[in-house]
């Protein structure tokens, strides 16, 4: 009973925060601001919906597989989301016409890497 | 009770799914359609860890390893194709 609650609560939690991934990648202005709502979001909506399959199995294999789906998202998708901002910044994408703090362009010049 | 939550969250999922794919479709640059393509393959590993759940067996978790494997190879690979100059 308690583990059919808890299957419950983090089956919720994965497909609500998708549902907020889907309303910022529609909705949000700039390319760096969808991809914050895009990456961020959808890495906790997986890892939380692993873990209520981890719940509903409990079984080793099964946890044991679903334990490496987290892993892999939490090491997998800051460095996509590195890489994809670091090419879009370089290739031009403009930023957002309310963006005051653009410290690539003040700081980093000097240091650019290519 | 957990069959409900589970067709809800599948439903939830493939609205998700829907915006990724409007989002690839009205994207205004490459990164837009790259990063909402990534998007789109993790709701596939979520949609397929939810079907594990509907169905009781986990015979799809690989597959599920697999997805999130080749999303991210291809994310790579197209960051470094924006990178190097893009379609220009």
């Amino acid at each position: 009973m308690i583990r059919d609650i808890l299957i419950c609560i983090f089956l919720s939690i994965g497909g609500l925060l998708s549902l907020v991934a889907a309303v910022g990648v529609i909705r949000l202005p700039d390319l760096f601001t969808r991809m914050h709502a895009a990456t961020k979001t959808g890495t906790v909506g997986v890892a939380s919906i692993s873990i209520a399959m981890m719940l509903h199995f409990n079984n080793i294999t099964v946890t044991s597989r679903g334990i490496l789906v987290i892993a892999f998202f939490l090491l997998t998708a800051p460095v996509a989301a590195h890489m994809i901002g670091r090419a879009a910044y370089h290739s031009g994408v403009s930023l957002w016409i309310l963006t005051r703090i653009d410290e690539w362009k003040t700081h980093g010049s000097k240091t650019r890497d290519k | 009770m957990v069959d409900f939550i589970d067709h809800l969250v599948m439903l939830m999922l493939t609205v998700a799914f829907g915006a990724a794919f409007v989002r690839v479709v009205i994207g205004p640059s490459l990164p837009d359609r790259v990063i909402a393509l990534d998007m789109a393959g993790t709701i596939v590993v979520a949609l397929i860890l939810a079907h594990c759940i509907e169905s009781d067996s986990y015979y799809y978790l690989p597959a599920a390893i697999t997805i999130a494997l080749v999303s991210f190879v291809g994310t790579v690979a197209l960051a470094l194709y924006i990178r190097r100059g893009g379609p220009s």
